[in-house]
C-alpha cells in the first residue's frame, strides 16, 4: 500500500463513523444505549475484577470460614465483618466471586464464539467458493449437526474431550474444553451464512477480475470474499455471544463445565442452589440476576445490530 | 503477425437438473452449445469486435480469450501460448501479464472494500512487482486525479468507475485487453468519453482490443474488424465499411435494420422476426434459417461452412458476391 495520499481518509475514520447511518440509528435507540452501557460496565468490571473486588475469593489465606453464610449488608454473627451480597458457604464475599465468575463466563463465552467465527468462517467459504462435493460435505455435515440441540453436542464433545484429559490435568483443562465444546457445537450458522454471502460475491465481477490475473484461490477467498461477507457475521457473532455464554452456565450448572477451583456464574449457580431451599438465597440470586442481565444486554445489543444493519427493516 | 488465434472454439455447459430430478422425471442430460465452431484471428494493434444478442455467446467468447473459461474443444492462442494447455508456468505468467479485462457492470467490478489504489496495482502487487507511485500516474492517464487513490470505489460514478477499471486493466502493461460490454452500464454522453479514451490508450500504449457489444454504433466507431454471432456461431466477419455497406449475411442485414438510427425519423423500424432459438435444441443446418427470409431446403439440412467473398468472410450457402 502506497501512504502518501492515503492520509486524509484515515484520518477521517472517526468522522467517518460519527456520521455514519449506524451511529446515528444508536443514538436515536435508547435499548442499544442502555445495553451497550451495561454490557460495558459488566466487562469493565470482569477485566478489572483484581482491582474492584473486595476479596480474591480463591486465596485460601484471605478467607475466614467463620464468615460463612453472612447475608447481605448484614454484619457476620461472630466476626462482625459485613459483605454487600452477602457471603458462600465457605465465607467468600459473593460480590468478588460474581466478578471472578464473570470473568471466567465472558473469557469461555468470548472464545467460544471467536472459535465458532473463525471454524465458521473457513468452512463457509471454503465450501461456497469451492462448491463440488466439498461443499456437500461440509453443508451436510451442519445440517446433520443442526439436528442435535448445542448443549447435547457440547456436553457430548466435554465428556469426550474430558475422557482423554490425564486427571491431574482435568481442572486446567476444563476452560479449553468448554471453548472447544461451545465453538464445535455453534460453528454451523457462521458457516451457513458466510457460504451463502460468498456465493454471493464469487458470481460477482471483482472476483473474475481476480481470478483473470492468476490470484490463487487462497488469495481470492481471504483478500477480497472475506472482507465483503463480514457484516453478517458481526451480527451472527453478537447474538452467539450471549447463547454461548448460557451455554457455559448451562454447562457449569450441569456440572460439566468450569471447576469450583475457577467458577463461573453458572457454577456459582449451581453451588447456590444447594442453599436456596435452607434461607440463603443470595449465593443462588445475585449470581444468576448478573447472568440474566449479561446475556440479556448482549442479546438486545445483538438484535439491535441485526435490525440497524438489514436494509428491509429500517 | 496475429496476436489471437482462434480454432474451432466450442465450449458446451452442462445445463443438466440435479441427478436426483434427472432420475424422477426420467430424463437425460442435456447441454447447452453456447459456441460452436468458431474461428477467427486479430492482428496485433487491432480492434476486433464480437457483435450479437443476447445469447450469441459473444461473452462466453471473451472469458475463454482471457482463461477463466476453458475451451470444451478448438484452441484459444494468444502469441502462439494456448493458455488452456500449456504446462510451463513462466510462460502461463507472461501471457497472463499481457491480457486483460474490462467488464461490463463498473459497480460490481471493483472490490467495495479496497480502495482505489490497491484495485489499480494488483495486477502488479500479484505477481511481486514494484507499484510506487503506479496506481498516481495510471489515475491521471484516465483523466482522475492522483488523490483518488485513497478513496473507495463507492465514491466514483459509473463513467468514473469505468475508468478505475480501465486504469486497473493497464496497470499490469498488457498487450490485449478484452472488453466485455465496457459502455452498455454508461449513460450515453458518458460512453462517448470512455470510447474516445480507450481509443487514445490503444495509440499509446500499442495496444489489441477484443471489443464485445451489442451496440452496432459503437461497434461502428471502433473497430477494425467486426465479427457478427449468432447462436454461437460466426456468421459473418468483414470490416466494418464492408459490413454496413456491403452486408453479405441476412442475419447481419436483420440486425442492421432493427437498430436505431438518427436519419430514421418517419421510418417505421423493421422489427426481428422470431427470437433466437434454444441453445440447448439448435435448428438443424442453419442455425439461422427459422427466421431466415430467404432461406431454402439446403439451409435446413446442411450446415453452411465459411466462405471468404472478396474480404468478407460469411457463412450462409446463399450469400454472393
Amino acid at each position: 500500500m502506497t501512504d502518501m495520499p492515503l492520509k486524509p481518509a484515515q484520518q477521517s475514520r472517526l468522522r467517518i463513523f460519527l456520521d455514519s447511518d449506524i451511529f446515528y440509528m444508536f443514538k436515536k435507540s435508547p435499548v442499544a444505549i442502555l445495553s451497550t452501557i451495561v454490557v460495558a460496565i459488566l466487562v469493565l468490571s470482569a477485566v478489572f475484577a483484581p482491582l474492584i473486588a473486595p476479596t480474591n475469593p480463591f486465596d485460601p489465606a484471605s478467607l475466614n470460614l467463620m464468615n460463612g453464610f453472612t447475608g447481605p449488608m448484614t454484619p457476620n454473627a461472630f466476626t462482625g465483618d459485613s459483605f454487600l451480597l452477602g457471603t458462600d458457604d465457605q465465607g467468600r464475599d459473593v460480590f468478588s466471586t460474581i466478578l471472578y465468575g464473570m470473568r471466567v463466563s465472558l473469557f469461555v463465552g468470548v472464545a467460544a464464539v471467536l472459535f465458532a467465527m473463525v471454524l465458521g468462517i473457513t468452512l463457509g467459504l471454503i465450501s461456497g467458493y469451492v462448491g463440488g462435493w466439498t461443499e456437500t460435505i461440509i453443508m451436510r455435515t451442519a445440517d446433520v449437526q443442526l439436528t442435535f440441540p448445542s448443549i447435547l453436542v457440547a456436553m457430548l464433545i466435554f465428556g469426550v474431550a474430558k475422557g482423554f484429559t490425564p486427571v491431574e490435568y482435568r481442572d486446567q483443562m476444563a476452560i479449553w474444553v468448554l471453548i472447544l465444546a461451545i465453538g464445535l457445537s455453534d460453528w454451523v450458522q457462521f458457516a451457513r451464512v458466510v457460504r451463502g454471502a460468498t456465493l454471493v460475491e464469487k458470481r460477482k465481477e471483482y472476483v473474475e477480475a481476480a481470478r483473470l490475473i492468476g490470484r490463487t484461490p487462497f488469495a481470492i477467498m481471504l483478500r477480497h470474499i472475506l472482507p465483503n461477507v463480514l457484516s453478517p457475521v458481526l451480527v451472527i457473532a453478537t447474538i452467539s455471544l450471549a447463547l454461548a455464554i448460557i451455554a457455559e452456565a448451562t454447562l457449569s450448572f450441569l456440572g460439566v463445565g468450569a471447576p469450583a477451583t475457577q467458577p463461573s456464574l453458572g457454577t456459582l449457580i449451581r453451588i447456590g442452589q444447594g442453599f436456596l431451599f435452607s434461607g440463603e438465597w443470595w449465593i443462588l440470586l445475585f449470581p444468576a440476576v448478573t447472568l440474566l442481565v449479561l446475556a440479556l444486554s448482549v442479546n438486545l445489543l445483538g438484535d439491535w445490530l441485526r435490525d440497524a444493519l438489514n436494509p428491509r427493516l429500517r | 503477425m496475429a496476436l489471437i488465434s482462434v480454432k474451432a472454439l466450442t465450449r458446451v455447459f452442462d445445463a443438466s437438473k440435479p441427478w436426483l430430478n434427472r432420475v424422477i422425471e426420467r430424463r437425460g442430460k442435456s447441454f447447452l452449445t453456447a459456441v460452436s465452431d468458431v474461428d477467427f484471428e486479430v492482428a496485433e494493434r487491432s480492434t476486433y469486435a464480437l457483435v450479437g444478442e443476447s445469447g450469441s455467446g459473444k461473452s462466453t467468447i471473451g472469458r475463454m480469450l482471457v482463461g477463466l473459461l476453458t475451451p470444451t474443444s478448438g484452441t484459444v492462442e494468444i502469441n502462439g501460448v494456448n493458455l488452456a494447455t500449456e504446462t510451463d508456468a513462466r510462460k502461463i505468467d507472461v501471457i497472463r501479464s499481457d491480457i486483460q479485462m474490462i467488464f461490463q457492470d463498473p459497480f460490481a467490478s471493483l472490490n467495495p472494500r479496497w480502495r482505489v489504489g490497491d484495485i489499480i496495482v494488483e495486477p502488479v502487487v500479484a505477481r511481486g512487482g514494484d507499484a510506487s507511485g503506479l496506481a498516481e500516474k495510471l489515475l491521471e492517464q484516465v483523466g482522475l486525479s492522483a488523490l483518488d487513490a485513497g478513496k473507495f470505489p463507492h465514491e466514483f460514478s459509473g463513467g468514473q468507475r469505468q475508468r478505475i477499471c480501465i486504469a486497473r486493466a493497464l496497470s499490469s502493461e498488457p498487450k490485449l485487453i478484452v472488453c466485455d460490454e465496457p459502455t452498455s452500464a454508461l449513460d450515453v454522453s458518458v460512453q462517448a468519453q470512455v470510447l474516445n479514451l480507450m481509443s487514445d490508450l490503444k495509440d499509446n500504449y500499442g495496444l489489441t482490443y477484443v471489443l464485445i457489444s451489442h451496440d452496432l454504433t459503437v461497434v461502428q466507431h471502433m473497430a477494425d474488424r467486426i465479427g457478427v454471432l449468432y447462436l454461437g456461431r460466426l456468421v459473418e466477419e468483414a470490416s466494418p465499411e464492408d459490413l454496413f455497406a456491403r452486408t453479405k449475411h441476412p442475419y447481419t442485414k436483420m440486425l442492421l435494420e432493427a437498430a436505431p438510427r438518427m436519419d430514421g425519423f418517419g421510418r417505421e423500424a423493421e422489427l426481428p422476426e422470431g427470437e433466437i432459438p434454444d441453445p440447448i435444441n439448435p435448428p438443424t443446418g442453419c442455425a439461422f434459417h427459422p427466421r431466415c427470409p430467404i432461406s431454402t431446403d439446403i439451409c435446413r439440412t446442411e450446415r453452411p461452412p465459411m466462405r471468404s467473398l472478396n474480404k468478407t468472410r460469411v457463412a450462409c450457402h446463399l450469400a454472393e458476391e
